[in-house]
């Protein structure tokens, strides 16, 4: 009933007004503690579809309307496709790359759209060099998009290292020390877009490098970790050092700001390892990993990989119920958020839910205080008894590719929240086959003029073609689709044009990665 | 009579009772109808062996059995791997029309639409024939035009035909929406059958007559000893035969594949869809008129008292390409969504049928060719094997009037009427492959539909043999063509300037290349141009004594025993003294010879002279078409590009018209220069070792620049051929047109006591005179601008009367008119054929029809000799040959 409300105040506030509605509440509601404080979450499920309930989803298209009409947000297709493309990108691989057998990847297509601005979903890509295997990454951020850069840039490399041999190790141990060009362990897939944190880059180094020499100087390293041990792995590692980092002096300033930054944002990270053996994800938060299997009868169905960690997810409150004294269980989740606060239930940084209150206390009064950013740290989460209450360990599936599998989906829950596994896995299908994937129309007990009208009705339904990349197309439908689950032009163009403080209000940033499988790996492999 | 007794004993526990007791009521449905010749697979054995063994029981395999037999042909086996007309045939729409591109087509279903509508009185099968004629409409002037071509060209053919205005098809056809229509052909014979029955039909008439049916038997591969069919393996034994007919549809390019000895059938299958309704509430009259909607893409016919309709869309989609069986034809999947845009149109025509409710969508796989054309013949290289099949969904039309011809092929070796077009000699292996076919046909099957304006061509499967030159034309701004998969230039649009884009350009009238070629033509009158004609067939005969020549003065009618580096234009005739190629040969020295032929002849060209090359080692035939890139240099100035090229001097006095040097051309040696250019004008084709290709192109081009030299097209040399009233054979010239019919009396060796191919003919044919001719008409009273352009097919009246028709055409920049080829073949009044005469020809006034506009012409038998630089020649050598196609 949130929706319906919003709703309500919306149209009562009329268009004219709303900016200045909103411009106040700035200070009030920042948009980037919209993941974090208790407020906005009724902003947050008034997604901009509701399904559940018809009546509201009415009235929420007359909201939609009614700002276009008093403010012209309404955009042409143009303008429409270069929102909606501007961070597209779109990697293919050969089938053979003459190292080893068939490629299990034949390409990937990417794309993210912001509703925070600036934007705080990552995602990365990229190839193990010394290890056969890929590595793709979503990563959602939240209080800022300090942890989620951070841990775009530095999980794949806290992976890779943990899976090789102890031999690759030393190789790169020595070129290290003997100031030699160390072997590449990474082939980046970046969109111009996507960036590094420059300045921290040597440090990251360091801190890598302490993590490989602990490898090697541990008895049973050998081969290097099964991709499962090395995601978990790493996983624990990279949040360790980011806890770390904010925690002892920096060579500067800048370096020790971005520190603190990312150990106090937080994100939940959901990666997926393509290698010879199949495809292992690892997944803390609510990004979700779904893999679209076409069977032999030409039908196509979601497999999703990942468990969300929220509070919807019985397994996960239990967990965290066990970790606490039982007086906590009424405490820990409110809300369905964890303290009240937190909707994920696993995130990487988010050190206020698990450093002591007091270690929180001297780090913030230590650091630079004119770091503004930081005031919005000093809220501590409500009954902050027993900490930790967050970790970032994930959990890892391991699944093996069969000739079925098509294609794996990873997305941030801005896509989650917009539409279901089989309706992500159903447009990607019809996207990859460029058939319409409706049930074909039998002739039963119809007239030619019916059928030629509902055969006209479907034509316009299937928006073919428009985007060639996979990932917008299911941001376009994510956002376009309307509740007579139709793709709406107007509906997709008032809610692009919607300006940087209302956009929150009604999407969330979305990142989606699609990862096409190669069907003769499996045959081959097999 | 052995092959009689045995198939009545094969036949008789099946067929005869049902046979005699007459006509069974008609089926209800098109596929409810029960097929009652299947033979018991268990007890009915095979014979050992055959005649002929057919394999496929379509309609297309039982009207070949039903020819032969008819013909008188004994042991005639015909096996079919399912039941009889279960393939294709069993779902076609059942329309026979006349309306096809070709003539010969034309005449194949107008045989047909005979042969259907008397088969029911011939074996007592209903076939549910009615005579209800049909409509094509045309919704634009260009549409309306290409009927009204049509329309003469059928009047040609005997056909009867009206050209009609929209508001007689409204009275003809009272369900038809007509008010975006411009017009429409009438055509009062077309009609409709039930395919089926039509095949159960021609299978009761064939078994009849003694053909031996097998159903169930699948054929395995075709076994070839020494060149010649001698038996057929199936799934249940094998059968010694002569000749084996391949007619297996669908099946046919695997068949093709199957045997030791592959044959190319290059044939691809498309999905085709149809809508079936139930009746409507004031049922359909069942000889309500065929509607063929060309620009709607759709066909209509009367079903039942409802309607059936299908057509050929715009993205038809291939199947089967990685290969088919029997189970899958049978279970093809309706798709609504993609058959919209047809039933869009359908309504669009009859919007009454709105409320009509749908019996059926039917998914009917069809098989289609590279050129739109069916495939039929004998195979090259094996004596025996025949092939019919590729009907591009005009099975029904075709196989009455095909079966007649390729029974006749089988029975005489040659077939009666010219099917050149529709030889499967025409495509080689080189067609063959699985994608080019898969992409091919999917322009193929659309185009059905499509408006044909004059020289379009192919846009898919292109680029498969290029000249070494190729790139450096094309950023020459080289517009291509495509001819046996070469690539070959038309023209160059200079730079800076566009031509429109592809769609825009279509026209019957002005195109607009117009100015370009003209003045590529002005450069080949008054400086030098380059044409790049690598496509050329070219063969290498070689023998250790005379053998060679020994062949070559049996095959080719003009004398070849010449000095060496001569070149000879001679024509290699059949039986019955036609063209059945059309060649340059050039003695290179005293035992081999250099032979250059058409481009399309690469395959026909070599089966014939195979077929008639004695087994001897020490004769040798080399395909070195790849070997040579062709350069033709035309103009007056090409001798002075030349003669600074080579330091030798090429003026007429030291070279001579019509003979060829070995010789150094920049630092290429052993360029093959030959003082001939196929167009009539002053020049030399150089042939070249592809190695130095670029290098004497380059060569050519930079010396040739103070001559004003520059690159020309294949237009600009066929409007110089054709001014210049060459023939080009496989255009003008077929295997049913002698020498002295086309004015070459003069390369044929009379004089001389050698015996060769077609000679008794001739000697014949001298004595009794000529009843068809080849002259050239000049069009008066033709405005370029505003009138219709000729192409070919136009018929030619005299006096009135019909009596000929155009083979191929072209605007002379030199007349500054345009020119048409083409045969005038007189009757008396008794139908008869009557000779020509130079005064029958000299006394007439001539028209040529151009789209039911008849245009005044000039009828010539002779060139104009103004039209030829005065240049010094060999006594006999006016060059009257050339391969530049249509």
């Amino acid at each position: 009933m949130s929706g319906y409300l919003c709703s309500r105040l919306l149209l009562y506030t009329g268009g004219r007004h709303l900016t200045s509605f909103f411009a106040p509440s700035q200070h009030v509601l920042p948009d980037k503690l919209c993941r974090t404080c208790p407020l906005p979450c009724h902003a947050r499920s008034f997604s901009s579809r509701s399904r559940s309930d018809g009546s509201s989803g009415q009235k929420g298209e007359n909201t939609l309307h009614a700002p276009r009409r008093e403010l012209d947000f309404q955009l042409s297709r143009l303008q429409i496709n270069a929102v909606l493309r501007a961070n597209e990108q779109s990697v293919s691989f050969p089938e053979f790359d003459g190292r080893s057998g068939p490629s299990p990847v034949l390409r990937f297509e990417s794309n993210q759209l912001s509703a925070n601005t600036p934007l705080e979903d990552r995602r990365s890509s990229a190839s193990c060099l010394q290890t056969r295997g890929m590595l793709f990454g979503v990563f959602d951020g939240h209080g800022g998009h300090a942890c989620a850069q951070a841990v775009s840039e530095r999980l794949p490399y806290y992976i890779a290292v943990s899976m090789m041999s102890e031999s690759v190790l030393e190789d790169l141990e020595a070129a290290m020390e003997t100031l030699r060009p160390v072997p590449p362990i990474l082939q980046w897939y970046k969109h111009r877009n996507d960036y590094n944190y420059r300045e921290s880059a040597a440090l990251y180094v360091n801190h890598l490098r302490v993590y490989w020499q602990e490898l090697l100087a541990s008895e049973e390293h050998g081969d290097g970790m099964r991709p499962t041990d090395a995601l978990i792995y790493a996983f624990q590692r990279l949040d360790t050092d980011l806890s770390l980092e904010a925690q002892v002096p920096l060579a500067n300033d800048l370096m020790r700001n971005t520190a603190i930054q990312a150990a106090f944002a937080g994100c939940t990270a959901c990666v997926a390892h393509v290698g010879p053996e199949g495809v292992h994800v690892a997944n803390a938060g609510d990004c979700r990993a779904v893999l679209g299997v076409q069977e032999h009868d030409g039908s196509w169905s979601a497999l999703p990989l990942t468990q969300d960690h929220n509070a919807a997810n019985v397994t996960e409150v239990e967990r965290i119920w066990r970790q606490h004294p039982a007086s906590e269980q009424h405490l820990v989740i409110v809300d369905d958020r964890l303290l009240g606060v937190l909707m994920p239930l696993r995130a990487f940084g988010d050190v206020r839910f698990k450093w002591s209150r007091e270690l929180q206390q001297s780090v913030l009064e230590n650091g630079d205080s004119d770091l503004e950013a930081l005031n919005l740290y000093q809220y501590a989460p409500p009954n902050y008894l027993t900490p930790p209450y967050l970790e970032a360990t994930p959990e890892v599936t391991y699944h093996r590719l069969r000739p079925q599998d098509r294609f794996l989906v990873l997305a941030s829950d801005g896509l989650w929240d917009e539409m279901t596994s089989d309706e992500a896995v159903r447009l990607v299908a019809e996207h990859l086959t460029g058939i319409h994937l409706q049930a074909p129309v039998s002739a039963s007990q119809l007239n030619l003029g019916q059928m030629h009208q509902l055969l006209l009705q479907r034509r316009a339904r299937a928006t073919p073609a428009l985007d060639l990349n996979g990932a917008t197309h299911l941001i376009r439908h994510a956002l376009g689709t309307n509740e007579y689950a139709e793709m709406d032009q107007e509906r997709l163009a008032t809610i692009l044009a919607l300006p940087s403080d209302l956009a929150r209000m009604y999407r969330d940033d979305i990142t989606v990665t699609v990862i096409y499988f190669n069907p003769n790996f499996s045959k081959t492999a097999n | 009579m052995r092959g009689g007794v045995c198939s009545i004993r094969a036949l008789a526990p099946v067929l005869l009772p049902r046979w005699l007791c007459g006509p069974r009521a008609c089926p209800a449905h098109l596929h409810g109808s029960v097929r009652f010749l299947s033979t018991d697979s268990v007890s009915a054995a095979l014979p050992a062996r055959a005649r002929v063994v057919i394999c496929g029981g379509g309609i297309v395999g039982t009207s070949v059995a039903y020819h032969l037999a008819k013909l008188g042909w004994t042991e005639i086996v015909l096996l079919e791997q399912g039941r009889l007309g279960a393939g294709t045939t069993r779902f076609c729409a059942g329309i026979v029309s006349v309306a096809k591109p070709l003539s010969v087509e034309s005449k194949m279903a107008d045989y047909s639409i005979a042969l259907y509508e008397r088969l029911e009185e011939e074996t007592g099968v209903k076939t549910g024939f009615v005579r209800s004629g049909s409509l094509c409409l045309a919704q634009n002037q260009d549409r309306l035009l290409s009927l009204k071509r049509l329309a003469s060209r059928l009047k040609v053919l005997g056909v009867s035909c009206n050209v009609i205005k929209p508001k007689d098809v409204a009275r003809l056809h009272p369900l038809v929406n007509i008010h975006d229509l411009v017009g429409a052909l009438h055509l009062p014979g077309d009609s409709v059958v039930s395919p089926p029955d039509v095949n159960h039909a021609l299978a009761v008439a064939s078994a009849a007559h003694g053909v031996q049916i097998y159903e169930h038997t699948s054929v395995n591969h075709v076994v070839v000893k020494k060149g010649h069919v001698t038996a057929v393996e199936t799934d249940r034994g094998s059968i010694e035969c002569e000749y084996f007919v391949n007619c297996a549809g669908q099946w046919a390019y695997e068949l093709g594949q199957s045997g030791e000895v592959k044959v190319s059938v290059p044939l691809h299958g498309c999905e085709h869809f149809y809508l079936l309704t139930k009746p409507l509430s004031e049922p359909v009259q069942n000889d309500s008129p065929v509607l063929i909607d060309m620009d709607g893409r759709i066909y209509a016919r009367a079903w039942h008292g409802g309607i059936l309709s299908g057509g050929f869309e715009k993205n038809p989609k291939p199947i089967f390409t990685e290969g088919r069986n029997q189970l899958e034809i049978q279970n093809m999947q309706e798709d609504w969504d993609h058959f919209e845009p047809m039933l869009s149109a359908l309504l669009r025509r009859m919007p009454g049928l709105e409320s009509c409710e749908i019996q059926q969508l039917v998914n009917c796989p069809e098989s289609f060719t590279p050129d739109m054309r069916c495939l039929m013949g004998e195979t090259p290289g094996i004596y025996g094997y025949f092939v019919l099949v590729g009907m591009n969904s005009s099975g029904l039309s075709f196989a009455g009037g095909a079966g007649k011809y390729l029974a006749e092929w089988i029975t005489y070796g040659y077939p009666s009427a010219s099917v050149w077009p529709l030889d499967i000699k025409r495509f080689g292996n080189l067609q063959s492959s699985r994608t080019f076919l898969r992409h091919r046909v999917m322009e193929v099957m659309p185009l059905l539909y499509e408006l044909k304006v004059p020289r379009w061509d192919f846009q898919t499967g292109r680029q498969l043999r290029t000249s070494p030159l190729y790139d450096r034309l094309d950023t020459q701004g080289a517009r291509w063509m495509e001819k046996h998969g070469f690539e070959r230039a038309k023209y160059f649009v200079p730079a800076g300037k566009d031509l429109l884009a592809l769609d825009q350009s279509k026209t019957f009238y002005k195109p607009d290349w117009f100015d370009i070629v003209g003045a590529e033509v002005k450069c080949c009158k008054e400086a030098v141009c380059v044409i790049d004609m690598s496509s050329f067939t070219k063969f290498e005969l070689t023998s250790a004594g005379d053998q060679a020549l020994q062949l070559l003065q049996r095959l080719c009618a003009n004398d070849l025993d010449v000095p060496v580096g001569h070149i000879v234009h001679t024509g290699m005739l059949n039986q019955r003294g036609g063209y059945e190629n059309d060649c340059s040969v050039v003695r290179l020295s005293k035992n081999s010879f250099f032979i250059i032929s058409p481009t399309d002849q690469q395959v026909h060209c070599w089966s014939w002279i195979k077929k008639h090359m004695p087994s001897d080692p020490q004769l040798h035939l080399e395909d070195v078409s790849w070997k040579y890139t062709a350069l033709n240099l035309i103009g007056p100035r090409a001798m002075d590009v030349l003669s600074e090229l080579s330091y030798v001097s090429m003026t007429p006095e030291h070279f001579p018209s019509l003979f060829c040097k070995e010789m150094s051309v920049g630092y290429a040696n052993g360029i093959r220069v030959m003082s001939m250019t196929h167009t009539g004008e002053p020049g030399f084709m150089l042939y070249i070792p592809i190695e130095y290709a670029l290098h004497v192109y380059n060569e050519v081009m930079s010396v040739g620049q103070k001559y004003g030299i520059r690159n020309a097209g294949y237009y600009a040399l066929r409007s110089l051929r054709i001014e210049k009233f060459f023939a080009f054979w496989g255009q003008d010239l077929d295997s049913f047109t002698t020498p002295l019919e086309c004015g070459r009396e003069f390369r044929v060796k009379f004089d001389k006591d050698t015996d060769f191919l077609g000679r008794d003919a001739l000697l014949r044919q001298r004595v009794e005179g000529v009843s068809r001719r080849f002259v050239m008409l000049v069009l008066e009273d033709h405005d370029t601008e505003l009138d219709v352009w000729p192409w070919w097919g136009e018929p030619i009246y005299r006096n009135g009367e019909l009596i000929g028709v155009t083979t191929s055409s072209a605007y002379s920049y030199t007349l500054q008119r345009h020119v048409c080829l083409g045969f005038l073949s007189p009757t008396n009044t008794d139908g008869s054929p009557a000779a020509v005469t130079a005064d029958f020809i000299n006394r007439g006034d001539y028209e040529v029809d151009i789209a039911g506009q008849k245009f005044p012409a000039k009828a010539k038998l002779y060139p104009f000799s103004s039209l030829f630089a005065q240049q010094k020649r060999r006594k006999d050598d006016m060059e009257l040959s050339n391969f530049q196609s249509k």
